[in-house]
């Protein structure tokens, strides 16, 4: 590459990085800060910081992890390792609510499958997927510890216990 | 018969702060603030007996023992609550925090105060989300009624304590793996030793304890440690919460005397079998002990007859595998569940699991083959105990090697048929 591209390049970069820092919002930064007071080092505060951006954009970005690896003096890749080890912490987006569908061992003896069944033909998603219209992510989940009423499921912070086919629309419906 | 735990509880409620002194709630706190030096408590906790709620069932008054007491040790010392409940197939610590969470806020001060820690945390998964909402306003009122904070009760201690939520992944209810899971890294379990009672949450002094461990200590301390080990009906001491879920009549938790017996759990306080079902076998106590069947209905709930069943007390709550419903395909979830919950630290349990689960789903399919029963028997070997860094592989593999042999019958039926016997 030519000498003058490769400054060019760099200016870019710096240029980057520059928007990069810039990217957390006010709200998020006094957020984190606050989190940041709690615990010994700033490192520390990272699996929070990730819980705060993810709750103002609903997922995490590699943005997002630019920003908030620049933020508390992390690698990058120091965050991601964090961020995709967590089930709840999303690397990619999700629609506007997030089925969490139990498919643990109680479940699945009550018969979590004909649920999840009935919900991959209604929404038309496989787990791992979004709706269309963004508005539905489906996803499976460990026991969700309310296995006296199985089958059970979340949506966005609902639990729904002792779950039937039938249900599902009137209970999806609250939601659209 | 007496219900320490859960007598206050009304389902569907929370015992509020007034509610809770009014019942007798910090007494306990009082008493020993007043009459008792931390390890003076630590020897109460010690004879009463009690052993841990969370699974592995070690003595809690030995586990407090190692934490070091003298003016030399390093603070701050943390205590910890492990509310991660998410062991498949238990829901009794849900009960505990959404009832009584004032129970389990004075039973975490206690501990503290046993082993002179500084600040405490209770470390609740995301899901249980009814649970946050109350340990946020419990630990608010604590403070404000100086339970919690600088100088408890005028006591000169003091003592801070924060709630954390987790972000998902079952290995943060192993305990060191929750320690860095707190630290904000990945959740692998650390190497032992050195044990967290020494270098812990950032390499100081630190106590796990479960929600139903701590639940126990007002209670101990009001009424003694005699009067603890008369609760019980074996030689472990206490009450049980024990819960029973699967195709039964009734279920649901309770909490009984511990070492009641399987038979009188299910069949009376679950309801028996839903009509149409009988009992194939039984998970005593989660996902990762191993199973027992009808033979073992009489033997006490406890964790000394368990074990001589050969399978563990676990969390006490009961899976039950009813006869429609095929045993490869229970334990292929049950495998299923533990590959993806693998951390990944060590290669047996990272590499290991996702094959047995692979080989279950060949089986399941009927495209086993008689070499697949050798090589799942192999397994229960290799990611046995003492290979792995932790024990959710043995853990796992402990409902694969009692299916192995209690229900072989169903594994090669799936080789010979080219299908599930169970399915059509």
């Amino acid at each position: 590459m030519h000498e003058s591209n490769l400054i060019l390049e760099q200016k870019h970069n710096d240029h980057a990085h520059m928007e990069k820092k810039e990217l957390l919002t006010e709200i998020e930064m006094r957020a984190i800060d606050h989190e940041i007071s709690m615990v010994p080092y700033k490192k520390a505060a990272v699996i929070e910081a990730l819980k705060i951006v993810q709750k103002q954009r609903r997922w995490i970005s590699d943005e997002s992890i630019d920003a908030i690896a620049n933020y508390l003096e992390m690698s990058a890749a120091e965050v991601d390792s964090v961020a995709t080890f967590y089930n709840l912490i999303f690397r990619k987006p999700v629609g506007k609510h997030v089925i969490l569908l139990c498919d643990s061992i109680s479940c699945y003896v009550m018969g979590y499958g004909k649920i999840y069944e009935a919900l991959q033909k209604q929404l038309n998603i496989q787990f791992g997927q979004t709706t269309k219209d963004n508005l539905f992510t489906l996803l499976p989940n460990v026991c969700l510890g309310c296995c006296d009423h199985a089958p059970a499921m979340m949506i966005d912070e609902d639990l729904y216990e002792d779950v039937k086919e039938e249900q599902l629309d009137r209970i999806l419906e609250l939601y659209k | 018969m007496e219900q320490p735990l859960t007598k206050n509880i009304i389902t569907g409620n929370t015992l509020s702060l007034k509610d809770y002194e009014q019942a007798g709630g910090y007494a306990a706190l009082r008493k020993v603030l007043k009459d008792n030096s931390p390890q003076q408590v630590q020897q109460i906790v010690k004879d009463s007996g009690l052993k841990g709620r969370g699974g592995a069932g070690f003595s809690t008054g030995i586990k407090w023992s190692f934490v070091p007491m003298d003016e030399n040790a390093r603070h701050p010392k943390y205590l910890i609550c492990n509310a991660d409940e998410m062991e498949p197939g238990t829901f009794k610590d849900r009960l505990l925090l959404e009832g009584n969470p004032h129970q389990l806020l004075e039973g975490m001060i206690l501990a503290a105060y046993a082993i002179k820690a500084d600040i405490s945390y209770v470390f609740l998964r995301w899901a249980y989300r009814k649970a946050a909402e109350i340990m946020e306003k419990s630990i608010s009122d604590a403070y404000a009624a100086g339970y919690v904070g600088k100088n408890v009760l005028g006591s000169g201690w003091n003592l801070e304590m924060y709630l954390h939520t987790g972000v998902g992944r079952y290995i943060c209810g192993e305990e060191t793996a929750l320690l860095n899971a707190l630290e904000g890294k990945r959740a692998t379990p650390r190497a032992k030793p050195p044990f967290p009672q020494v270098s812990g949450l950032y390499g100081k002094p630190t106590i796990v304890n479960n929600v139903e461990t701590l639940s126990c200590l007002p209670h101990i301390i009001n009424n003694g440690a005699d009067w603890f080990r008369s609760l019980s009906v074996s030689e472990d001491s206490g009450t049980k919460l024990y819960g029973v879920s699967g195709k039964v009549k009734r279920p649901g938790v309770w909490e009984l005397p511990l070492g009641t017996t399987m038979r009188e759990i299910i069949e009376e306080y679950a309801g028996g079998m839903t009509n149409g079902y009988s009992l194939k076998g039984v998970l005593p106590g989660g996902a990762s002990t191993d199973f027992l069947t009808e033979q073992h209905l009489d033997i006490k709930m406890d964790y000394t007859s368990v074990a001589a069943a050969g399978s563990r007390l676990g969390t006490g709550t009961i899976v039950v595998m009813d006869d429609k419903t095929c045993p490869v395909g229970f334990v292929h979830n049950l495998q299923h569940f533990f590959a993806q919950e693998s951390c990944g630290w060590c290669t047996p349990c990272r590499e290991g699991l996702p094959w047995v689960e692979r080989i279950l789903s060949g089986l399941e399919k009927g495209n086993g083959s008689p070499e697949d029963m050798e090589l799942l028997q192999m397994h229960t070997q290799y990611l046995g105990p003492g290979n792995t860094y932790c024990a959710l592989a043995p853990g796992a593999m402990e409902p694969l090697q009692s299916a192995l042999k209690y229900f072989r019958e169903d594994f090669v039926r799936h080789i010979e048929e080219y299908k599930c016997p169970y399915e059509g």
